[in-house]
């Protein structure tokens, strides 16, 4: 529990969850509070360092989720996750990341998800319940409704003179005329009320790290065509750029912040696999996802930050270089492709040592060169591989011999040539994928050929005579050129 | 004389307008029995080839494998884009396209496939790109040709699980081929012997559909012709000329 002076009297800053339990809330008096419980340690609050920290906070998460972030004193994080799900895959993977690594500092937190700041504001603060909460799109105003005045963000002595009056719930205040409640209390109740249901813009202004190679450009008259956008993204880039070359850094990661007319701010954010600081290659990447900007009535500034930069070496001889053949351009590929489709949806396959063949290639970057030993040459695998071995029915002339006949899918093949078995043993260390269900697995493979000349992988489950090795049935894995 | 410039000059136009007249350079297959019914005498460079197998996954592992020995013999990365996870590297790099040389875009869909293709071909100085897709149209194939013409890069798509009765819709590629399993020559004993491959050049501008009986990709990519398989489709051909 932290405690701040007051007027001569000192009072409960914050507490934590086991004060909390025993009925101690912000506000309170120290004396009442020990009141309840006398050997409460009580600390003395540093708004100072906890604002610091709070930015710290809202500077990592600007890093990791969206570029849109900023400090909301003295407890609170503002975040826009607008078009930020796509790198989690889905929204909630996003909101439990955050929730678990937040929880990981030691913090105790509280995610709300709306369509309005102030109604996940709101809902972050009033329901307490111990996981992310989303408010699905067109439903804040439901939500809001049911939460006490106090969500609204407002004045104390304004919720306590609107507390005399008897409204105790926002759905109160929605219903209720207000030209006699805005003469008493001010503009700021419907202001407040305004926000949390979406008739009135609440801009969140972004925080940057000072460190931060940045650019900005200032508009005498709004702007609102691609054009214009991709003209300045080029003065901007070619601002940052000079400010990462003497430096000896490279940007890995940029985000361009569009300051609409009305406030509200969009940023399109783009990442290069390998640092550059080439200021075509970096525009144009840019440049390709001007159209997800929505310009309203005009942009009226706009700031780029580098909000990734990475060490690159000063380039040498680049004219010479450039005057004798070089080979492909692949970084400024992958980037092009990396951002349109995800990083993750561009790789290569690298060997990785597995006994299994369904974990033989591994996912690597696309700009990694590949290394290790390299496949075995002499292993017949097949080129085309089934995600998940697939059951058949099989006629075998003896137990060990590879089968004359199989139905797949339907569909009979019978068997000219068979080659086999090539036995597997599962890696029994493992606790994930086959060896999950069962960790002493055994597989005998063989390759067949039909009459048509098609050759498939076929395995069958277990050794013969250990049920724990396998089922003693047959699958087909792939098939073969 | 007068008269042989005026054709010159008509053929260089004919030419222009095929899309010959651009044409970067040329990847011979090594096996004379195809090259010489190419025109050129090779796969072009800077062009658009569409590769099939048939609904048969054997066929389409035959086909993928024809790729990967056509790609394993050109220099420079190799971009692979695709839409079903199916493909298994290892086999690859049997034919010898090695794992150091390609890079795969999974895509998601056709659409996309086709948009990383065309990002792609813009590139020069690319091995060659493969794009695996069900359906697409003449318009995206003339697109696809273009980009290809541009870079020089040797352009792949692959058709996949394609019917073989299907109707044939005109699109912009330069060859269309499909490769389905044929039976391998009988050892005499149960095992199998080198893969063999029915080879169909169902289409190709300035030259005439053909099908050859070959033996699947050794290590470096290469086909194999034996003389027993040489002999068959010379003969056919004999036959026709007889006729």
């Amino acid at each position: 529990m932290t405690a701040i002076p007051d007027h001569g009297r000192r009072i409960v800053a914050a507490v934590d969850a086991g004060a909390r339990a025993l009925g101690i809330r912000p506000g309170m008096t120290i004396t009442k509070a020990r009141s309840f419980a006398p050997e409460l340690a009580v600390i003395d609050a540093q708004p100072d360092a906890d604002f610091e920290g709070l930015r710290r906070l809202a500077l990592w998460a600007g890093q990791r989720y969206s570029p849109i972030v900023a400090p909301d004193a003295p407890d609170g994080l503002w975040l826009d996750i607008t078009g930020c799900a796509a790198l989690f895959s889905t929204e909630a993977a996003l909101l439990k990341d955050l929730h678990r690594r937040v929880a990981a500092f030691g913090v105790s937190v509280q995610i709300a998800v709306a369509d309005t700041a102030g109604c996940a504001h709101a809902v972050a603060r009033h329901v307490p319940a111990g996981r992310p909460v989303t408010i699905e799109p067109g439903d804040h105003r439901k939500a809001i409704a049911l939460l006490p005045i106090a969500a609204l963000r407002l004045e104390a002595d304004i919720i306590e003179g609107l507390r005399k009056l008897g409204f105790e719930r926002i759905e109160q205040l929605i219903g209720t005329p207000r030209g006699p409640l805005a003469k008493r209390f001010g503009r700021a109740l419907h202001r407040r009320l305004d926000q949390a249901l979406g008739h009135a813009p609440e801009p969140i202004e972004p925080i940057f790290a000072e460190h931060l190679p940045r650019a900005r450009r200032g508009f005498i008259e709004p702007i609102a065509t691609p054009e214009a956008f991709a003209q300045v993204i080029g003065d901007l880039v070619g601002d940052a750029v000079e400010q990462l070359g003497p430096v000896g850094k490279g940007a890995r990661r940029l985000d361009c912040y569009f300051h609409r007319v009305d406030g509200q701010t969009q940023v399109i954010r783009v990442g290069t696999a390998a640092p550059s600081r080439d200021p075509k290659h970096l525009s144009k990447l840019l440049s390709a996802k001007i159209e997800t900007v929505e310009p309203g009535l005009g942009i009226e500034a706009m700031t780029l930050v580098v909000s990734l930069i990475e060490p690159m070496a000063a380039r040498q001889g680049e004219s010479l270089e450039s005057l004798g053949k070089r080979g492909p351009d692949l970084a400024a590929l992958v980037d092009a492709l990396a951002n349109r489709f995800g990083a993750r949806n561009l790789h290569r396959l690298a060997p990785q040592a597995s006994i299994m063949p369904e974990r033989s290639a591994a996912m690597s970057p696309a700009l990694d060169t590949v290394r290790g030993a390299g496949w075995d040459d002499d292993l017949p695998r097949p080129a085309r591989m089934l995600a998940r071995p697939e059951p058949i029915e099989v006629i075998a002339l003896l137990p060990d011999d590879a089968p004359r006949l199989f139905v797949w899918r339907g569909k009979r093949f019978r068997v000219t040539h068979g080659d086999g078995p090539e036995r597997l043993h599962g890696e029994w260390w493992r606790d994930a994928g086959v060896e999950g269900e069962q960790p002493f697995t055994v597989r005998d493979y063989y390759q067949v050929e039909t009459v048509s000349g098609g050759r498939y992988w076929l395995f069958r489950a277990g050794d013969g005579e250990n049920p724990s090795t396998g089922s003693m049935r047959w699958f087909i894995h792939g098939a073969f050129a | 004389m007068r008269e042989s410039v005026v054709l010159q000059n008509l053929r260089a136009q004919i030419a222009q307008i095929e899309g010959v007249g651009v044409r970067h350079s040329v990847l011979p297959f090594g096996v004379d029995a195809i090259d010489q019914r190419l025109p050129g005498g090779g796969l072009a460079a800077g062009a658009l080839h569409e590769v099939a197998g048939s609904p048969d996954l054997a066929d389409d592992a035959s086909a993928t494998i024809f790729l990967a020995g056509v790609l394993a013999r050109i220099d420079g990365p190799v971009f692979w884009c695709l839409r079903w996870r199916d493909l298994f590297a290892p086999a690859l790099h049997l034919a010898g396209l090695h794992a150091d040389r390609v890079i795969y875009v999974e895509a998601g869909s056709d659409a996309n496939v086709m948009l990383a293709m065309e990002e792609c071909l813009r590139h020069p100085g690319l091995g060659g790109v493969v794009g695996e897709i069900g359906k697409y149209s003449t318009t995206a194939s003339k697109r696809l040709q273009l980009a290809a013409e541009g870079s020089g890069v040797a352009a792949f798509v692959f058709r996949r699980a394609s019917k073989v009765e299907q109707s044939v819709e005109g699109t912009a590629a330069v060859t269309r081929w499909r490769i389905t399993a044929s039976p391998s020559e009988d050892l005499g004993i149960p095992s199998l012997g080198r893969p063999r491959w029915q080879v169909a050049l169902e289409r190709v501008r300035g030259g005439n559909p053909h099908a050859w009986i070959v033996e699947g990709c050794d290590a470096t990519g290469r086909l194999g012709l034996s003389s027993a398989l040489v002999d068959r489709p010379a003969a056919a051909e004999d036959r026709q000329v007889a006729a």
